[in-house]
């Protein structure tokens, strides 16, 4: 490749975070602030000192799980939109679980994290029924099914598990101790998060890669009807697509309970579901590029808040930010294969060998 | 009849407009062939804008004209991004969803709270006489008369008109409309963006009449029942009207409901719409031809009329033209 080439590859490579910041720039003009302060605000907001890295790494764990499980749904050609609802789930199952057993740290965390697989399986397996025998796509079955289970937590909340002086949004009594991840020093991250979220990726990648069931994942993916010709039962597959992904997402909400808030919250998958979406589009449907964009994501994530505290902005600056560079990747990537017709080959492997 | 009845339906008949807008709007969308998902954050965002600018000009009419272009530009971005860029209409739309979600809620900020201008009641004088009827019909706001226009304009021009049926076969069978010599993408951009303002005319309905105001998320949610409502209406304008009531009903009843168990915190009820979403789209997207076979043959019409219901052919897919 020559230089030249290097260098449009690069550029379009950038385009999407230079659009991003020329929007971003122009709307904090038009709220009258000076972009350059709101930026590194930004920065000093994520990066300042070690501990706002440790928050990065605890950022990082639900938008990495959550991101793997939506590999696998979307390798099928499913829009798991439904992942918000599957984490909630999994925190349910996990909370349900430290209410109502006593038992010292070495037991209870292990299965915490079962409950937490369990809870998200199950509410990813109701959305896959929904899809597959209801006949509902799966964007309004996992949407609804969101709705549900944030009514569902607020219910327990309000209802079943309310601290005995009082219920208030700021959700149940704390977790036992014995219920408590283990955190790195002084820090909000746990170390036992980071090795399963970590641990979830590569699996995903693995098997998405290397093993029959992802080939016949994104055989259904590609074309669902030529791929049940061939033998493959599409509904049972998109099914255990659903719980996979499901499972993944109940234990990234299990994690927030036991290892960030100790508790069950209102707002317990603090919309990580809807970001990992974008996450996964950011990485053109790639487990490779994920850890990068989770990376960028929670930076942006934990450094926002800043802009309330210090310029009286308001901090959805960062979702923005997120959902801007997206927008415009997907429409850079359209603009080059328009230019570069010929190069239009589809990516990633051919049809399904016979 | 019984009064507090009768006000109750003449309340849903108008906080039930914007969604009529909004429902209608993605339904031409639709109809030829493009999906706008976009319609959670659209509306927030010609809400924000219709409210800000009719805050800023005194304009009620410049505020609508506001909300109403940002919807516009919003599904033109989503039909130049999959149909001239090719990518996924799905994905452009939702990241549009977050995206608007998000810079309602940035720019939106100065006007939080902030008391602005409304859309004035003017009974139609005459009609309004007409009892019963005329006070829950005909009592209200422009906006309202305009959601009536709105159905039987659409109606009429989806099947009687040429124009309308060149809408639906380009999102129906395309390629047999490129035969016939329509321009598909053409007329494709060109509902879309109708579509997109008849959103935007939905957000500036909340702002400036049903939901007055600007606050942090004002309408979040109710993008996801219009595109539910669609389908549950079938791409049919009457239905989708109807959608667009009954869910009225339903979250009036709720409103009514909630003072009855004060141990069901207020989140429920709020979810309850989503829930009840759900179980009618289960209902019409289910085994339907079954369901039409099990009911009584007498009974077979209206039930064909109100669940029965296929999508445009080609809705969603990409036309190559030439």
């Amino acid at each position: 490749m020559t230089w030249r080439a290097r260098l449009v590859r690069l550029g379009i490579a950038l385009a999407p975070i230079g659009l991003t910041l020329v929007m971003t720039m122009l709307i904090l003009l038009l709220a009258g602030a000076d972009p350059f302060e709101a930026y590194g605000n930004i920065l000093s907001g994520a990066f300042e000192n070690p501990k706002k890295i440790a928050d990065i790494a605890v950022a990082m764990v639900p938008l990495l799980l959550c991101s793997a499980g939506m590999l696998v749904t979307f390798a099928a050609g499913l829009w798991n939109i439904g992942v918000e609802g599957q984490m909630i789930a999994g925190a349910l199952m996990t909370t349900w679980l430290v209410e109502s057993l006593t038992a010292p740290a070495g037991v209870i965390l292990p299965l915490s994290v079962v409950a937490g697989l369990v809870g998200g399986a199950l509410w990813g397996l109701l959305t896959g029924l929904i899809r597959t025998y209801g006949r509902v796509n799966e964007i309004f079955a996992g949407l609804g099914l969101n709705f549900v289970a944030s009514a569902l937590t607020n219910y327990l909340i309000f209802g079943p598990w309310r601290p005995p002086d009082g219920a208030t949004m700021s959700g149940t009594d704390p977790f036992p101790p014995s219920a408590w991840m283990p955190l790195i020093g002084q820090t909000r991250a746990s170390l036992v998060s980071i090795l399963l979220s970590i641990i979830a990726l590569v699996g995903v990648w693995l098997v998405l890669r290397g093993t029959y069931w992802g080939l016949k994942l994104r055989a259904i993916g590609r074309n669902s009807r030529a791929a049940q010709r061939l033998g493959i039962s599409t509904h049972r597959n998109m099914l255990l697509a659903f719980i996979v992904c499901g499972a993944l997402a109940g234990l990234a909400g299990s994690l927030q309970t036991t290892a960030v808030y100790r508790r069950l919250i209102p707002q317990i998958s603090g919309g990580y579901g809807y970001l990992s979406q974008l996450v996964v589009l950011l990485s053109g449907l790639r487990a490779e590029w994920v850890p990068l964009v989770v990376f960028f994501f929670s930076a942006v994530q934990v450094g926002s808040p800043r802009l309330e505290l210090r310029m009286q902005l308001d901090s959805s600056l960062g979702g923005i930010l997120q959902a801007g560079i997206v927008l415009f990747f997907l429409l850079v990537r359209g603009f080059r294969e328009r230019w570069h017709a010929p190069e239009k080959m589809e990516e990633g492997d051919g049809p399904i060998a016979y | 009849m019984d009064p507090l009845l009768i006000e109750t339906a003449k309340s849903v008949i108008a906080s039930s407009a914007p969604l009529v807008f909004a429902g209608i709007g993605e339904m031409i969308t639709e109809r030829a062939g493009v999906v706008n998902l976009s319609l959670d954050g659209s509306i927030l965002l010609s809400a924000m804008a219709a409210f800000a600018i009719a805050f800023l000009s005194g304009s009620l009419l410049l505020g609508f004209l506001g909300g109403m272009f940002v919807g516009m530009l919003i599904a033109l971005l989503v039909a130049y991004g999959s149909i001239a860029l090719k990518q996924d209409q799905v994905a452009i739309g939702f990241v549009l969803t977050l995206l608007c979600a998000d810079l309602s809620s940035f720019i939106g900020k100065p006007f939080v709270r902030k008391p602005g201008p409304s859309v004035p009641h003017w009974p139609i004088p005459g009609l309004v006489e007409i009892p019963v009827v005329g006070h829950i019909l005909f009592d209200q706001d422009l906006l309202v008369y305009a959601s009536y226009l709105v159905i039987l304009v659409a109606w009429v021009w989806l099947f009687y008109t040429q124009a309308g049926l060149r809408l639906r076969s380009v999102g129906e069978r395309p390629e047999a409309a490129f035969a016939r010599g329509v321009s598909v993408n053409r007329v494709r951009y060109l509902y879309t963006a109708i579509g997109g303002a008849l959103v935007g005319l939905a957000g500036g309905a909340y702002s400036l009449s049903v939901k007055l105001g600007w606050s942090h998320r004002h309408t979040a949610g109710i993008g996801w029942i219009a595109l539910a409502i669609v389908i549950f209406g079938g791409w049919h304008p009457f239905r989708v009207a109807l959608g667009a009531y009954l869910f009225g009903v339903l979250k009036s009843v709720g409103s009514l409901l909630q003072p009855g168990f004060p141990n069901i915190p207020t989140q429920v009820f709020q979810a309850a719409p989503f829930a009840l979403m759900l179980l009618a789209l289960l209902l019409v997207s289910g085994d339907r031809e079954g369901m039409v076979q099990r009911v009584p043959r007498l009974l077979r019409p209206v039930v064909q009329a109100l669940f029965l219901a296929k999508p445009p052919a080609g809705l969603g897919k990409r036309f190559e033209q030439g």
